[in-house]
């Protein structure tokens, strides 16, 4: 997995509320700790990779502006209105025409209801940053950009966005494009799909009915799996059995809980090992809010990247 | 919070929070705990975990509640003295089932649900679950089969899209871009000026001909759905804002769900929409016999039995436990003040993630405030 932060675009989805968004901004530090100029992207008008980092007053503030938010490592809130503009303009150069068009409120309604045209132009943008040579004016390239995608099903369809679009459409230059996209998606060499899950019975289900729909819909598999917020478990087996013998106090109590619920999280990695078919990188649950830096290093450990 | 008066007399209850913070798994609760007390209750789902659904004896998606068969509850300790009706909302079928009842004839019909662009998009897209969610719950209830109806909200990052469904679709309807593409082109033109040439021109550079020609098949067929839409979507949203009908939102102690749960109930406020209370999950509570400060004291105390050693190790998980049990103590308090219930239900994390007709009791319980100590 040594090659996973060589590939210019990583996506990162899972389930809600597994720690997608603090994952991908680990990644981003992995990288810029690799030398690489790195970028973590969000979508949907929210911009919590700021807030986990400190840097940023809050959320929903401003989107679609490339923010350097550590030495190397940008952030950008993808809003599609937002790339929607920015698509005019190149699309039309500066005839002042995009600037019309865009403002126009039936322009906008109308790119607003045609279905699937939001997700296109996020996953357009995301992949406007990853190119070598950028499109956005004064834009530079950057060596990694990192998804922080929607949750799994919401998910698949932003990645999906490209080939649905270029199958309906018939034609044209946003058909053009969608295939362009669609080409870098679907290509390994280019794009990682990885997958955050729980060591929990429903997100481990769901990350395989997640590699189920990438095979399904976008011919591609899973490049990394990372069982996220695992319980520390302190004890070792003998410790464990002599704990057994004790359960008089409500501290030896609290402790054998904790080894039952460990072991119960190890079977659920091994669940996802076994039925994903990837060894899962192992991330530990942090108690003192998201230390992004230690986080970073267990990353770097797990995929095999770095020198510490 | 007494659950049970917040949803006295209510008809509708809809939950809402972000991802993973076992929303399915409450309204499922909540739902079973009212069907036990002799409602006739439907919960609509959307794409819940498979085993929770499988449990339920919902075997696939679909767009009519099915009767959970009463013998499931059989020995969980559940008294089911009502009916509980579930569904896993498919929001294909959903939307084609809307399409074909507003449509004003069956040619109308068939253009929309033979168009292309409708038959690629309408089901693949995101944004379309929360309309046709907000859609079915209508229909559920203007039918009146239920005496309550609970709705799993989508797990919508942004829980909003849900709210602003009815109106994003109406001020589309009633927008003009609907309007000229439904106008043939002379009138359109002779309305919108020159203008409207340049629009269309540009379009099609940008989207190409075909694709423009599809968009306005489409919106000319949806076209004669005009009114039954504007009729519905008007509808739904008094349905949302009928004092029969109540917000619940579930969170967890953690940070980003938190923010989210805080963010969404000042958005309830400014809709005017009904707020029935705060339930927060997957609470760390310090078990009974450990109080604050043990950790300090549990190494000497297990030394001699279990050796210095392993005391430590048990000491450092008590020590772990309080943190973990101060943090969210810090997390509640700020919910309280900033969602503005004082008394939320509070429901301690749990052994296993729940899948099974015996999670959903256990869930219950706690909901119905029939377990002590559960904060």
């Amino acid at each position: 997995m040594a090659d996973l932060l060589d590939t210019p675009l990583v996506v990162v989805t899972g389930k809600g509320g597994v720690g997608k968004t603090t994952v991908a901004a680990a990644l981003g530090l992995v990288a810029t700790r690799l030398g690489k100029r790195a970028i973590v992207a969000e979508v949907a008008r929210r911009s919590d990779v700021a807030g986990i980092l400190g840097t940023a007053s809050g959320r929903h503030d401003r989107v679609f502006v490339e923010h350097e938010i550590a030495p190397g490592l940008f952030h950008i809130s993808i809003d599609p209105e937002d790339a929607l503009a920015e698509y005019l303009q190149d699309q039309l150069g500066s005839s002042g025409l995009a600037t019309v068009l865009s403002s126009s409120r039936m322009f906008g309604l109308l790119a607003a209801a045609t279905p699937g045209l939001r997700e296109l132009l996020t996953i357009g943008k995301v992949w406007e940053l990853a190119q070598p040579e950028r499109r956005t004016p004064g834009g530079q390239p950057y060596d990694l950009v990192v998804v922080d995608a929607p949750a799994t099903g919401h998910g698949v369809a932003v990645l999906a966005a490209p080939r649905t679009f270029a199958d309906a459409a018939a034609g044209g230059p946003i058909t053009r494009q969608a295939q362009r996209i669609d080409a870098t998606i679907s290509d390994p060499e280019q794009t990682a799909l990885v997958a955050v899950a729980r060591a929990e019975e429903m997100p481990v289900t769901e990350t395989v009915h997640l590699q189920e729909a990438l095979r399904d819909r976008l011919g591609r598999e899973l490049d990394a799996v990372i069982a996220n917020r695992l319980e520390p478990d302190l004890f070792a087996p003998a410790e464990a059995k002599k704990l057994e013998a004790r359960d008089d106090h409500a501290a030896v109590q609290l402790a054998r809980h904790t080894i039952a619920r460990a072991r119960r999280q190890r079977a659920q990695v091994g669940r996802l090992h076994h039925q994903t078919g990837i060894d899962p990188v192992r991330l530990h649950a942090r108690r003192d809010g998201p230390d992004l830096e230690a986080l970073a290093d267990e990353l770097a450990q797990g995929l095999g990247v770095g020198s510490d | 919070m007494e659950l049970a008066s917040a949803l006295a007399g209510k008809r509708i209850v809809i939950v809402a929070g972000s991802g993973g913070v076992g929303k399915t798994t409450t309204s499922a609760a909540l739902a079973m705990g009212l069907a036990a007390r002799g409602k006739r209750v439907a919960v609509v789902t959307i794409d819940p975990a498979k085993r929770l659904a499988t449990s339920l004896g919902l075997e696939q998606l679909d767009n009519e509640p099915r009767l959970v068969d009463p013998s499931r509850f059989a020995g969980h300790g559940v008294e089911m003295q009502g009916e509980l009706w579930a569904m896993m909302l498919d929001a294909k079928r959903t939307f084609d089932d809307l399409i074909a009842r507003l449509a004003p004839d069956a040619k109308t019909r068939d253009e929309v649900l033979s168009n292309r662009i409708y038959q690629e998009l309408s089901g693949a897209v995101a944004g379309s679950q929360e309309f046709t969610a907000i859609a079915k719950l209508y229909e559920l209830d203007r039918e009146g089969g239920f005496d309550v109806l609970v709705l799993d909200t989508p797990p919508s990052r942004n829980a909003l899209d849900f709210l602003d469904a009815p109106d994003r679709l109406t001020g589309f309807l009633e927008g003009r871009a609907l309007r000229v593409f439904l106008a043939p082109s002379g009138l359109a033109a002779r309305v919108m000026g020159r203008g409207t040439s340049v629009v269309f021109g540009v379009l099609g550079r940008v989207t190409g001909v075909d694709l423009l020609n599809d968009l306005s098949t489409f919106f000319k067929a949806l076209g004669g759905l005009l009114d039954g839409f504007r009729e519905r979507a008007k509808g739904v949203k008094k349905l949302l804002a009928d004092p029969a009908t109540t917000f619940l939102i579930v969170t967890s102690p953690e940070r980003e769900p938190v923010e989210e749960a805080i963010f969404f109930r000042g958005k309830l406020r400014e809709a005017r929409m009904p707020f029935g209370g705060l339930i927060v999950n997957r609470v760390h509570v310090l078990p009974e016999g450990l109080s604050p400060g043990d950790a300090d004291t549990v190494g000497d105390e297990l030394a001699g039995a279990l050796g210095p050693a392993l005391a430590e190790k048990v000491a450092a998980t008590v020590r772990d436990a309080e943190l973990l049990a101060e943090r969210d103590t810090a997390a509640i308090a700020r919910l309280r003040r900033a969602v503005d219930d004082p008394d939320p239900v509070l429901i301690p994390e749990l052994d296993d993630d729940v899948h099974d007709v015996d999670g959903l009791a256990l869930v219950h319980a706690h909901l119905a405030g029939s377990i002590a100590g559960s904060a």
